[in-house]
C-alpha cells in the first residue's frame, strides 16, 4: 500500500527541515525480551536517525492504564508518535528489515 | 455465585455462577462454572455476543458481580447503542462501576512483526480492567480476531493457553466467543482445545423458512445438564433460553375442582376440571371450541384469577365481539387485567419460538388458566414429531406451575374423532369431544367426554346449544328411535307428546263409553222396573176386581135366594 513515493516525500522533508524522531518503546516488566528490544531500537535508531531521534521506554507494569489508552495488546510495542502517521510495530525487533518497513526507516545509506 | 452440591456425596463442590439468563440456568442446573471460562461458539448473528453481555449485564444488576467485557469487534459505541435496543445501558452500568467496556482495536495492515513478542499487553490490559472495578465476570469477545491481526500462530496459541490458565487463577468466570468452525472443530481457530470445562453452541437454521436460534450446552465438566438443543428468542428484554422444566413428571397434583363455566358440563364432569388439569376440547370446525374455551376464560375470570388466552386464529377484537353476540362479554375482564388475548399468526415464527413465547408470556403475567386456541394451526409450523415434543413441554411447564391448560383442536371431517394428529391425547386429562350430528338435513351440536382421568364422568352425548346467554348443554333425545337431536330431537319429542294425548284422549273415550253404557243398563233396569211396577198394578187392580167380582156375586147370588125364598142354609 504504501508505495515509493511517500517515503521520497518523507526523506525531502527529512534533508530540508530535520526533524526528531519521537519512539515509544511499551514493554512489560524488565524481561530479557525487553531489554532486547531495547537494545535493537537503539542500535537501529543510531544506525539511521543518528541524533534525530528520542526513545520513551514506558513500562506497561507502572502504567497499566496506557495499556487501554494506547490500545497495547502484545509487547514489546514500538510506536513512531512522530512523524506522523502514526505506525507500530510488535516484537522484539530482531528482524531489522522488518523493522524499517514497520516504522517506515528508510534503510538510505545503502540505498 | 451459588454452590450446587450435588447427590452422589461426593466432597467437591461446584461452584456454579449463575447467568440470570432466563432458561440458560435450568439447562446447565445452576449457571456456569465459577471461576472458570465458558466456551460460546456459533456463526455470525447467532447472539454470542449478546449471551456474553447478558451475563455481564445480570451479573452487574442482579448478583452484584461487576464484569468487564473486551470486545474485539465491536467498538464501544456501538456496543452502548446496540444494547441500548435490550433495555441495557450500559453507559449507567459503566458509570456505576459495574461494567466495564474495553474495545482493543487491531489492524493486522498496521501492525508490523519484528521478532519475539508476547501478548503481555492484552494481560496488563486485563488485569487493570479486572482489578480497578472488582470484576468477577470477563467476557472476551471475539477472541479469535487475534488471528487474523497477529500472524505468528505459534506466539498466539502459546498466548491463549496461558491466557485461559491466567483467567482461571484470577477466579473469574468468563466467556469467551468463538466464531463456528467448518469441520470438526467447534471453533473456526479450534478455541475448545484451550477452553474445556464448558461449551455452549449457537445456532441459527433455517427450515422451511422459519429461522431458529438454538442453544446446545455441548460439554460442561463435573455437572449434570441438558444435552438436547434448545431454541431461544431474542427480545426487548434480552434472550430467553426455554428449557424442559419437568422431565421427572413429578409435579404437585390438586384436587381442586374448578368450574368449566358450563353448569351442565361442571355436573358432567363431576364438579369441574381439576386444577392444573390439561383439558382437549376437539371438534370439527364450527363445533363451538372456541365459545367453550372463552365460558372457560370468563369463569376464571369470574373467580378473580387471571386467564391468558393465546389465539392462533383469531384477532383478540373479533374473539370479544364474537362472543358478545352469545352473551359472554370478556372485555371488562381485558379492562381489568385478569385476561390477556395474545393473538399471532402461528406461521410468523417456528414452533419453538412460539414455545419460548408462550413461556415468557406464562412467566410473565402468571396466570391460572391457559388457553390455547387452536393448537392444530402449530402443526402447520413444525413436523409431528416436533408438535408432540412442544406440546409435551408446553403442557410440562403448565403443569408444574399448577396452571389449568384449555387446548382446542381441530378435527378434521373424516378421519376418525378420537384420532389427533399430534397423539397428544396421551398428554390430556380431560378430553372433551364436539361433534356434529348430522340428520334431516341439519347439523347439530353434540358434546361428550371422552376421558377424564381421575373423575366419574358421564357417558351421556348431550346437545350443545350456544344461545344469547351463554351456552347451553341439554340432554339429547335418547328413545326408542335413537339419539336425536335439533329439530329432530323437537320432531320427535312432539310426536311423543302427541302420542301421550292421543292415549289420554283414549282413555277418557273410553271411560265416557262406560259410563254411557252404565246408564243405559240403569236405564233398562229403570224400564223394567217400571214395567214390572206395571204389571204388579195390573194384577193389584185385578185382584180387586176379583174381588169385588167376588163381593157382587154374593150380593147377587144373596139377592137371587132372596127373591127365591131360598131356605137359608
Amino acid at each position: 500500500m504504501n508505495n515509493i513515493k511517500e517515503p521520497q516525500q518523507e526523506s525531502e522533508i527529512q534533508e530540508t527541515e530535520p526533524e526528531v524522531w519521537e519512539l515509544r518503546l511499551y514493554i512489560a516488566g524488565q524481561t530479557a525480551r525487553s531489554d532486547a528490544a531495547l537494545a535493537n531500537l537503539k542500535r537501529i535508531c543510531e544506525e539511521h536517525l543518528a541524533g534525530k531521534y528520542r526513545i520513551e521506554v514506558i513500562d506497561l507494569l507502572k502504567n497499566p492504564q496506557i495499556a487501554r489508552d494506547h490500545q497495547i495488546l502484545a509487547t514489546p510495542t514500538v510506536i513512531r508518535k512522530l512523524p506522523e502517521p502514526l505506525k507500530k510495530t510488535i516484537g522484539d525487533l530482531s528482524q531489522t528489515e522488518r523493522v524499517l518497513v514497520g516504522l517506515d526507516l528508510r534503510p538510505l545509506k545503502k540505498e | 455465585m451459588t454452590e450446587v452440591t450435588d447427590n452422589t456425596g461426593f466432597p467437591e463442590v461446584l461452584q456454579k455462577c449463575p447467568t440470570g439468563i432466563r432458561g440458560l440456568d435450568d439447562i446447565t442446573d445452576g449457571g456456569l462454572p465459577g471461576g472458570r471460562p465458558t466456551l460460546i461458539a456459533g456463526g455470525p448473528g447467532s447472539g454470542k455476543t449478546l449471551i456474553a453481555m447478558e451475563f455481564l449485564v445480570r451479573g452487574a444488576t442482579q448478583y452484584d458481580e461487576p464484569g468487564v467485557f473486551i470486545a474485539f469487534e465491536e467498538r464501544e459505541e456501538d456496543l452502548v447503542k446496540n444494547f441500548a435496543s435490550l433495555g441495557f445501558d450500559l453507559k449507567e452500568l459503566e458509570a456505576q462501576k459495574k461494567l466495564l467496556v474495553d474495545y482493543i482495536h487491531i489492524e493486522r495492515s498496521e501492525i508490523e512483526e519484528t521478532g519475539e513478542y508476547d501478548l503481555e499487553g492484552l494481560f496488563i490490559r486485563l488485569n487493570y480492567a479486572i482489578d480497578s472495578i472488582g470484576a468477577k465476570r470477563v467476557v472476551l469477545d471475539t477472541i479469535e480476531s487475534l488471528f487474523s491481526a497477529l500472524t505468528n500462530e505459534g506466539i498466539l496459541r502459546a498466548e491463549l493457553r496461558r491466557l485461559f490458565h491466567w483467567l482461571k487463577t484470577k477466579g473469574v468466570t468468563a466467556i469467551i466467543t468463538g466464531e463456528r468452525g467448518g469441520g470438526d472443530t467447534l471453533t473456526r481457530r479450534g478455541l475448545e482445545e484451550y477452553v474445556s470445562d464448558c461449551v455452549i453452541t449457537l445456532d441459527h437454521r433455517v427450515e422451511g423458512q422459519i429461522a431458529t436460534r438454538r442453544l446446545r450446552v455441548v460439554k460442561y465438566r463435573g455437572s449434570k445438564h441438558g444435552t438436547n438443543e434448545y431454541p431461544f428468542l431474542i427480545d426487548e428484554h434480552g434472550i430467553s433460553v426455554l428449557p424442559i422444566t419437568s422431565l421427572e413428571l413429578d409435579h404437585d397434583v390438586s384436587t381442586e375442582r374448578i368450574p368449566t363455566g358450563v353448569l351442565r358440563l361442571d355436573t358432567m364432569l363431576g364438579g369441574g376440571f381439576y386444577r392444573g388439569s390439561s383439558i382437549l376440547i376437539s371438534g370439527t370446525a364450527g363445533t363451538g371450541k372456541t365459545t367453550l374455551a372463552a365460558s372457560f376464560a370468563r369463569a376464571t375470570c369470574e373467580r378473580g384469577e387471571r386467564c391468558l388466552y393465546l389465539a392462533f386464529e383469531e384477532a383478540p377484537r373479533q374473539i370479544i365481539r364474537n362472543m358478545r353476540t352469545i352473551g359472554i362479554d370478556l372485555e371488562p375482564y381485558v379492562r381489568q387485567g385478569l385476561l390477556k388475548i395474545h393473538a399471532a399468526r402461528p406461521t410468523i415464527f417456528g414452533l419453538e419460538l412460539h414455545l419460548v413465547t408462550m413461556y415468557k408470556m406464562i412467566n410473565e403475567f402468571k396466570p391460572s388458566v391457559a388457553v390455547v386456541d387452536p393448537i392444530t394451526n402449530l402443526i402447520t409450523v413444525g413436523s409431528e414429531t416436533e408438535v408432540k415434543s412442544m406440546l409435551t413441554r408446553l403442557i410440562d411447564m403448565l403443569k408444574a406451575s399448577q396452571i389449568t391448560a384449555l387446548f382446542t383442536h381441530l378435527t378434521h371431517g373424516g378421519a376418525p374423532l378420537e384420532l389427533t394428529e399430534m397423539g397428544v391425547s396421551s398428554l390430556i386429562d380431560t378430553w372433551a369431544l364436539l361433534r356434529d350430528i348430522e340428520i334431516g338435513g341439519e347439523r347439530n351440536r353434540g358434546l361428550y367426554i371422552l376421558k377424564s382421568r381421575g373423575m366419574e364422568h358421564s357417558n351421556q352425548i348431550r346437545e350443545f346449544l350456544m344461545t344469547g346467554q351463554g351456552i347451553d348443554i341439554i340432554d339429547a333425545y335418547t328413545g326408542p328411535a335413537g339419539v336425536l337431536t335439533g329439530t329432530a330431537r323437537v320432531v320427535q319429542e312432539a310426536k311423543d307428546r302427541v302420542l301421550e294425548v292421543e292415549r289420554k284422549e283414549e282413555i277418557e273415550r273410553k271411560k265416557r263409553d262406560l259410563e254411557r253404557q252404565r246408564k243405559a243398563v240403569e236405564a233398562q233396569i229403570a224400564a223394567l222396573r217400571a214395567e214390572y211396577e206395571a204389571g204388579e198394578e195390573k194384577f193389584r187392580k185385578f185382584t180387586q176386581e176379583e174381588e169385588r167380582r167376588k163381593e157382587i156375586q154374593e150380593e147377587v147370588r144373596k139377592e137371587i135366594a132372596r127373591i127365591r125364598k131360598a131356605d137359608v142354609p
